[in-house]
């Protein structure tokens, strides 16, 4: 560890110790599955892994036979001191390492991963932090992953803060974590899950499909007035509207963090 | 350690040398911002330094009528991304501290909005850095940190801070936002300096 790197440790608050150190580990995929007809489901055994936070995201590197390697960013689904991981990844077109995830990677397979990253876009039960707002998350597509392990540490802490779920999403098909986002809302911790379709409803919808407005977002996320921390995630286009609402009916900008995947 | 992935055979071969480690070439523009979209109208805009001997400032025509460089360059994100022959325009650091007087050798970039960073004095002098207000020819949007951001294109993006209002000359190496939240104090894409 560098002097730069100690005296950076030293400078932060007792609430970002908790945070445990990045590196390279060695992880073995334990299990695959389809999450959606996009995206597949990782359950990674994690050589070392020291433990993460909800909303962390670690690097994925992937090394072909004659040495080219490939590194992406992704977020984590689940929390807490178990080495197994799981990632919840988006087939993107045109991608690169995406595909190999989704749909060639099988159990036994091994690959690099660095982390966990990121100390901001994070949650912890009220329990540890002392804060009791009431929280927002607010999630665009593949956006839920990050909020998914949210509200699971919320859940699995039985934490009382309140918790309110916006997830906007193509058609039903597409829902990550469906099954279980509905026992999550079934949970003793208080968690309300509000979606919006942008292409195709459920049967007998009461909305049609479209994407968001700010009227639908103003109706589904909690008021200003009760000072919420409010994350939001999905593609830039999406967070950027979201959060110029939000900032617009009243959010403290302050208080509304935001993650955005790339184009990659 | 380094061991191959089964299965993964990747996709180019031909690397271009201009991209760091670890880095892929992009063609769109993506963001990383840790809240919401800052509103900075350059009617109320204004940049300042802060030494230990007192404060500088410019309004934005008084900033504008300075020397303009036009700037051809690469960007790296700490997010894996690259983009290659960019083309900024914008005020250098160097015209900006011609008059500047400071013993301090670092220095915090502070943006509307809160956010905060840190670079050392001597890397964004000689032609290293400056504070850009256009695009590919167009007013910077505000998403990538219009009217003005600042431009360190030799370190990790978000070095180069969007919506930059002043820098603070400060005694000794501090960590701004992301360096408290992750990121390294440095920041060379060069030797993959990203994390803690």
């Amino acid at each position: 560890m560098s002097d730069a790197t100690t005296s950076q440790v030293t400078a932060l608050g007792a609430a970002l110790q908790s945070v445990p150190r990045s590196g390279w580990h060695a992880a073995t995929v334990a299990a695959v599955h389809r999450e959606t007809p996009n995206a597949s489901r990782l359950e990674l055994d994690v050589d070392g892994w020291p433990g993460n936070a909800a909303g962390q995201h670690l690097d994925v590197r992937l090394t072909a036979p004659d040495g080219y390697t490939a590194t992406r960013s992704y977020s984590i689904a689940s929390s807490g001191s178990s080495t197994r991981v799981v990632l919840a990844v988006d087939k993107l077109p045109d991608g690169e390492v995406s595909p190999y995830l989704v749909d060639d990677v099988r159990a036994g397979d091994m690959l690099e991963v660095h982390g966990p990253l990121g100390a901001f876009f994070v949650w912890a039960p009220a329990a540890q932090t002392g804060d009791r707002r009431p929280v927002q998350l607010i999630a665009g597509g593949s956006g839920v992953v990050p909020l998914f392990a949210m509200a699971s540490a919320h859940a699995e802490a039985d934490d009382p803060t309140p918790f309110r779920l916006l997830y906007s999403v193509r058609t039903p098909d597409d829902v990550y974590f469906s099954e279980e986002l509905r026992g999550l809302s079934d949970a003793s911790a208080p968690l309300r899950l509000d979606f919006v379709y942008t292409r195709r409803t459920p049967d007998g919808w009461p909305a049609p499909a479209g994407r968001i407005t700010r009227e639908a977002l103003e109706a589904a996320v909690i008021p200003a007035a009760d000072r919420p921390r409010v994350y939001v995630c999905g593609s830039t286009g999406f967070v950027e509207l979201v959060a110029d609402w939000l900032v617009g009916l009243g959010h403290d900008p302050r208080s509304v963090r935001t993650e955005r995947y790339g184009g990659t | 350690m380094s061991f191959i992935t089964r299965g993964f055979s990747g996709r180019s071969r031909d690397r271009d040398e201009r991209l760091p480690p670890g880095q892929t070439l992009v063609s769109d523009f993506p963001v990383l911002s840790a809240g919401p979209t800052p509103e900075v109208d350059t009617a109320d805009w204004e940049f300042t330094i802060r030494t230990e001997a007192g404060v500088h400032r410019w309004n934005w025509d008084e900033f504008m009528a300075l020397k303009i460089d036009d700037v051809d360059t690469d960007i790296h994100c700490v997010t894996h991304w690259s983009k290659l022959g960019t083309n900024w325009r914008g005020v250098s650091l160097d015209t900006l501290f011609e008059d500047v007087e400071t013993e301090q050798e670092y220095v915090m970039a502070h943006s509307y909005g809160g956010y905060t960073t840190n670079v050392p004095l001597d890397e964004l002098l000689d032609g290293k850095a400056w504070v850009a207000f256009e695009f590919d020819g167009e007013p910077l949007d505000p998403e990538h940190g219009g009217p003005a951001r600042l431009l360190v294109p030799h370190l990790y993006f978000w070095k180069s801070a969007k919506w930059v209002h002043g820098l603070v000359m400060m005694d000794q190496d501090e960590p701004g936002f992301w360096e408290q939240n992750g990121y390294h104090i440095h920041g060379d894409p060069w030797k993959e300096e990203r994390y803690w």
